[in-house]
């Protein structure tokens, strides 16, 4: 899997999410900086978590903006897959490319701890190698993640299967609608989620649980 | 000329940092006042041949950058 990995300044979880594609998904990585205006060669674009810019006008928004962003729309819309976590998921949904808005969270904390993610759709490249109910821990860190959406849209996405994850009964941290932690879009070749599967791939991490994630992108 | 913009959450749009800064408020003894929404301000110059031309170019940067428009509402006012 040809892989590229975003990276904005600010942002600062791209070598965490860099281990888990080399060393889970078997994924060759390239880093591309956000003024490039095209890609390398690519199978799946990588937009990891952080600060980018400082989360300056709203989380994700100038990072949205830059020169690459283009290309990257570009690739997702001939079908090319893309993955957005944390800021990386902000990022997404300020281009349009996912749907809703990510907002302060209900409690106006920051969050960071461990949670525990529903699968809700299995046949996306991201939980191909899960099973559609299997309850994962997977950390989460954050000050936006609170997701919203209009109405009409949310039934949409409900209906559609395009709610990917979902916050177990008792484990939403931040007053997501609906308990939505990650979606995609109509295709299912763009997602984007607010939890770090990265942090969780290996023992030192406390539990392995979402490695299957990864291993389904090698699928 | 100059443009003031303001950015306001839709109708409908929980704002979780308006209650906040609503009950800081009714802590430091103030009563008699509801719905408190928080909202953002912009203002910049700008270079436009006619009132309507500005209008439009700060339109289009609410549109594109300055307002996300799935939870925000904005107003334009220009000046001068």
């Amino acid at each position: 899997m040809k892989t590229s990995i975003i990276q904005f300044p600010g942002l600062n979880r791209e070598s965490d999410m860099i281990m888990a594609l080399e060393n889970v998904a078997g994924a060759r990585v390239e880093t591309v900086w956000h003024t490039e205006t095209s890609l390398p060669d690519t199978d799946l674009v990588v937009i990891p978590g952080g600060f980018s810019y400082g989360d300056y006008l709203r989380c994700g928004a100038i990072a949205a903006r830059s020169p690459i962003m283009k290309a990257i729309i570009e690739h997702a819309n001939k079908g090319g897959k893309v993955l957005g976590v944390c800021n990386g998921f902000q990022i997404l949904v300020e281009t349009g490319m996912l749907r809703g808005a990510l907002m302060r969270n209900a409690n106006l904390k920051f969050v960071c701890k461990r949670v525990v993610l529903k699968v809700e759709n299995d046949s996306t490249f991201f939980t191909s190698k899960m099973t559609k109910g299997d309850q994962v821990s997977c950390p989460v860190a954050h000050h936006d993640g609170n997701y919203f959406v209009d109405k009409e849209t949310l039934k949409r996405l409900e209906g559609d299967g395009q709610i990917i994850f979902r916050y177990a009964a008792g484990s939403n941290p931040n007053g997501s609608l609906n308990d939505i932690a990650g979606i995609c879009n109509a295709k299912g070749n763009v997602i984007g989620m607010m939890p770090h599967p990265e942090n969780m791939i290996e023992p030192l991490h406390g539990k392995t649980d979402c490695r299957p994630l990864f291993e389904s992108i090698a699928a | 000329m100059k443009a003031m913009i303001k950015v306001t959450l839709k109708k409908g749009v929980l704002d979780p940092q308006g209650k906040a800064i609503m009950g800081s408020l009714g802590s430091l003894g103030f009563d008699g006042y509801n719905n408190i929404r928080q909202g953002k301000y912009f203002e910049l110059d700008i270079d436009a041949a006619s009132k309507a031309d500005a209008q439009a170019k700060v339109k289009d940067m609410c549109e594109k950058l300055l307002a996300n428009t799935v939870i925000e509402n904005y107003e334009i006012e220009i000046t001068g």
